[in-house]
C-alpha cells in the first residue's frame, strides 16, 4: 500500500516488539502518520487543511462531550441550561464559545480543503474514492452542524429547525408526512429537540469513522501534490514524520491563535443575536438566516422564485440546493482532463478563479442577505453559473483545453534540474 | 518525543549542524517547543477538568436557615442541605446523660457531646444524616424508626449503630456522624453552612 522505499517500522523496545506481534498499533501509526509514509516533497500550505479539520473535529468532540454533561435536551429547560453553562459552570462560557466557534473553524478548514481538491484536481484517478468519502464527510458535517445549532433552543434554533425540516415538505405527495416524521410533531418541540441532540452526539463519531476510511483510501495512491505529477521515485518524497508532522503542527498552532482570538475577543461575531431570545413558536425573527457556512446553499435555495414546467418553485429550490452538493459526487467523471493540477491548465485556471470562486462568494453573500433585490437576481445568475461550471464548463474544457507542459517529475519541478534516475 | 535524526536526501542542502558537547541547536528547539506545548496543554486541560467541579448555582445552595421552634424534646427532624439530609435532634435529659456517661477514650472516634454541640445548646444535636460508612441515611430521626442499640441512629445498609451524640459505636462506620458548620441566629433559628 505504500511506496517500496518507505521506511520500515522497527519496534525500539522489546515490549514494542511484543505488541507488534499481537496488536500492531504502533506500526499502523508509523505507516499512516509517521516516517513510514512517504509524502511528496513539494506540498504547499493548501495541504495543511486536512489535518487542521481533523484537529477541529477533535476540539468539537471534546468540548461537545463536556457541554453534554451540563446541557438538558428538554424544550422547557434547554435554553436555561445553556445560560447555566454560560454563567454557572466553571469555565462553561469558554467551553461553549470554543464549541460554537470551533464549528466555524472546522468549516473554514474543510472549505479550504475542498477548494484545494477542486483546484489541484485531487478528485481525479486514482483518488476518486478519497474525494467521494470527503463529500460524505461534508454532508455529515452539515447535518451535525445544523442539529447542533438547534440545541440552544433560541429563536434562530427553532426557526432554523422549522425551515430546514420544511425543505422536506416540498417533496410531492409524501413531503408532509416526512416532515412530521422528522420532527415527531407538527412543529419543532421536545421530540425534535431530543432526537437532534441524540444524533448531534452520534454523527461526529460517524464522521470520525468515515475520516478513517478517507485516510485509508488516501494511503493507497499516497497524497497528491501541487504539480499533479505522480511520485516517480524516492527523491520525490520525504517521510511524513518529521517533515509534515512538524509543518502540520506549526500550522495548527497558527490556526489556534486565530481560533482563540475569536473565542475570547469576538465570540459572538459569527452568531446571531436573535438566538439569545428563547424559542417562540408564535413569532418568526425578521431576518432569518442560517450560519455563514450554509449561506451559498441557502442562496441557491432562495434563487428559485418561479415555477418551471409544472414544478413548483419550492421543490425546484430544494432540488437545486441538494443537487449543488450532489454534483460533487460526479465531479471525477465530469472533469475528464488527464492533467490534475490547475497550475498547468490555463483555461481551467481562469474559470476557477474568475468563475467558480466569485460565483460561490456571491452566493455566500446573497445567502446571508435579505431575500430582496438585487440579491435574488444575483443569486439566480450565480446559481446558473455554478451548475454550468460543473456540468458544461468542466466537461468541455477537458476536450478543448491544451494544457501547459508538465514537469517530468516532482523533483524537477522543485529543483529545476532534470530527473536523474527514478527507482 | 519526536526524534529528528531522519536521514535527509543527500542532494538537499545538508542540515548537519556543528555539535557542541554533543548538543545540537535542534535539540534545544525540540525541548523548547515541547515544553511550550506542554504548558499550553496543561492550561487547556485544567478548565476542561475543572468544569466538573460544583458550579456556581450548586455552591449558592451552601447555606440554609431552619426554624427549630417546633421540635419538642426527644424529637428530631430531617431537612436537606446541599442535597444531603441533615438531622436536627432535640435531646432529652436522659439522652444527654447517656451520652456524657460514655468513656470517650474507648470510642473509635473519641469526641464528647460538648465537642459536638454548641455551649449552652447541648440539647441540639445537629449532624449530617449520612452514614460515615458508605453514605446511606441512618434510621432514628423519624418517630417509630429503629434507633439502634445505643438509642441514637441505626444505619440499615450495613448495620452501623450511633449513640445519642451521633457517635459511631458498633458496626463498620469509621467516624461519628459529621457535624456541619452551623450557628444559632436566634434561639429558634439555626443557619447551617
Amino acid at each position: 500500500m505504500s511506496f517500496p522505499w518507505a521506511q520500515q517500522y522497527k519496534p525500539a523496545t522489546e515490549f514494542g516488539q511484543w505488541m507488534d506481534d499481537r496488536l500492531p498499533i504502533g506500526r499502523l501509526v508509523y505507516n499512516s502518520l509517521g516516517a513510514g509514509y512517504p509524502t511528496p516533497r513539494n506540498l504547499n500550505y493548501m495541504w495543511n487543511f486536512g489535518s487542521l479539520a481533523g484537529v477541529f473535529l477533535v476540539v468539537q468532540i471534546v468540548t461537545g462531550i463536556i457541554l453534554a454533561m451540563h446541557y438538558a435536551a428538554n424544550a422547557d429547560i434547554a435554553f436555561d441550561s445553556v445560560e447555566h453553562i454560560m454563567r454557572d459552570v466553571n469555565s462553561g462560557w469558554m467551553i461553549r464559545y470554543a464549541h460554537a466557534n470551533g464549528a466555524s473553524f472546522f468549516f473554514i478548514a474543510i472549505y479550504l480543503h475542498i477548494g484545494r481538491g477542486l483546484y489541484y484536481g485531487s478528485y481525479k484517478a486514482p483518488r476518486e474514492m478519497i474525494w467521494l468519502l470527503g463529500v460524505v464527510i461534508y454532508l455529515l458535517a452539515m447535518a451535525t452542524a445544523f442539529m447542533g445549532y438547534v440545541l440552544p433552543w433560541g429563536q434562530m434554533s427553532f426557526w432554523g429547525a422549522k425551515v430546514i425540516t420544511g425543505l422536506f415538505e416540498a417533496i410531492p405527495l409524501v413531503g408532509k408526512p416526512i416532515q412530521e416524521l422528522l420532527l415527531g410533531g407538527f412543529a419543532p418541540d421536545n421530540a425534535a429537540l431530543n432526537r437532534f441532540f441524540s444524533l448531534h452526539y452520534l454523527l461526529p463519531f460517524v464522521i470520525a469513522g468515515v475520516i478513517i476510511m478517507h485516510i485509508w483510501a488516501l494511503h493507497i495512491p499516497g497524497s497528491s501534490n501541487p504539480t499533479g505529477v505522480s511520485v516517480k521515485g524516492k527523491q520525490d518524497t520525504v517521510p511524513f514524520h518529521p517533515f509534515y508532522t512538524a509543518k502540520d503542527g506549526w500550522f495548527v498552532g497558527l490556526a489556534l491563535i486565530f481560533f482563540t482570538a475569536m473565542m475570547f475577543f469576538m465570540p459572538n461575531a459569527l452568531g446571531h443575536a436573535d438566538n439569545y431570545i428563547p424559542a417562540n413558536p408564535l413569532s418568526t425573527p425578521a431576518h432569518i438566516v442560517p450560519e455563514w457556512y450554509f449561506w451559498p446553499w441557502y442562496a441557491i435555495l432562495r434563487a428559485f422564485t418561479f415555477d418551471f414546467l409544472f414544478v413548483p418553485a419550492k421543490l425546484l429550490g430544494v432540488l437545486a440546493m441538494f443537487s449543488a452538493i450532489l454534483v460533487w459526487f460526479f465531479l471525477p467523471w465530469l472533469d475528464r482532463s488527464p492533467v490534475r493540477s490547475g497550475d498547468y491548465r490555463p483555461r481551467f485556471k481562469k474559470f476557477f478563479w474568475f468563475g467558480l470562486i466569485p460565483c460561490i462568494a456571491i452566493l455566500g453573500y446573497c445567502g446571508g442577505a435579505p431575500a430582496e433585490e438585487p440579491f435574488v437576481m444575483l443569486s439566480q445568475l450565480a446559481t446558473a453559473y455554478y451548475f454550468a461550471h460543473f456540468l458544461i464548463v468542466l466537461p468541455l474544457l477537458s476536450r478543448i483545453e491544451k494544457p501547459e507542459p508538465l514537469p517530468n517529475s516532482i523533483t524537477e519541478a522543485v529543483t529545476g534540474k532534470p530527473l536523474q534516475q527514478a527507482s | 518525543m519526536a526524534s529528528v535524526d531522519t536521514a535527509v536526501e543527500p542532494n538537499d542542502s545538508a542540515v548537519s549542524e556543528p555539535e557542541i558537547g554533543g548538543v545540537r541547536r535542534r535539540d534545544f528547539i525540540n525541548i523548547a517547543a515541547v515544553s511550550f506545548g506542554g504548558v499550553g496543554v496543561v492550561a487547556t486541560v485544567f478548565p476542561l477538568v475543572n468544569q466538573m467541579n460544583p458550579s456556581a448555582d450548586v455552591l449558592a445552595l451552601s447555606s440554609i436557615e431552619v426554624d427549630i421552634s417546633a421540635i419538642e424534646r426527644g424529637q428530631a427532624i430531617k431537612t436537606s442541605w446541599r442535597k444531603q439530609p441533615i438531622f436536627i435532634r432535640n435531646l432529652t435529659a436522659p439522652e444527654i446523660e447517656a451520652a456524657n456517661k460514655v468513656d470517650v477514650s474507648g470510642l473509635r472516634d473519641p469526641e464528647t457531646l460538648a465537642e459536638r454541640t454548641q455551649a449552652g445548646k447541648e440539647n441540639w444535636l445537629i449532624t449530617l444524616g449520612v452514614c460515615t460508612h458508605l453514605g446511606c441515611v441512618p434510621l432514628g430521626a423519624a418517630q417509630g424508626e429503629v434507633k439502634g442499640e445505643f438509642g441514637g441512629y441505626f444505619c440499615p445498609c450495613h448495620g452501623s449503630h450511633y449513640d445519642t451524640a451521633g457517635r459511631t459505636r458498633k458496626g463498620p462506620a469509621p467516624t461519628n456522624l459529621e457535624v456541619p458548620e452551623y450557628s444559632f441566629l436566634t434561639d429558634t433559628v439555626v443557619k447551617i453552612g
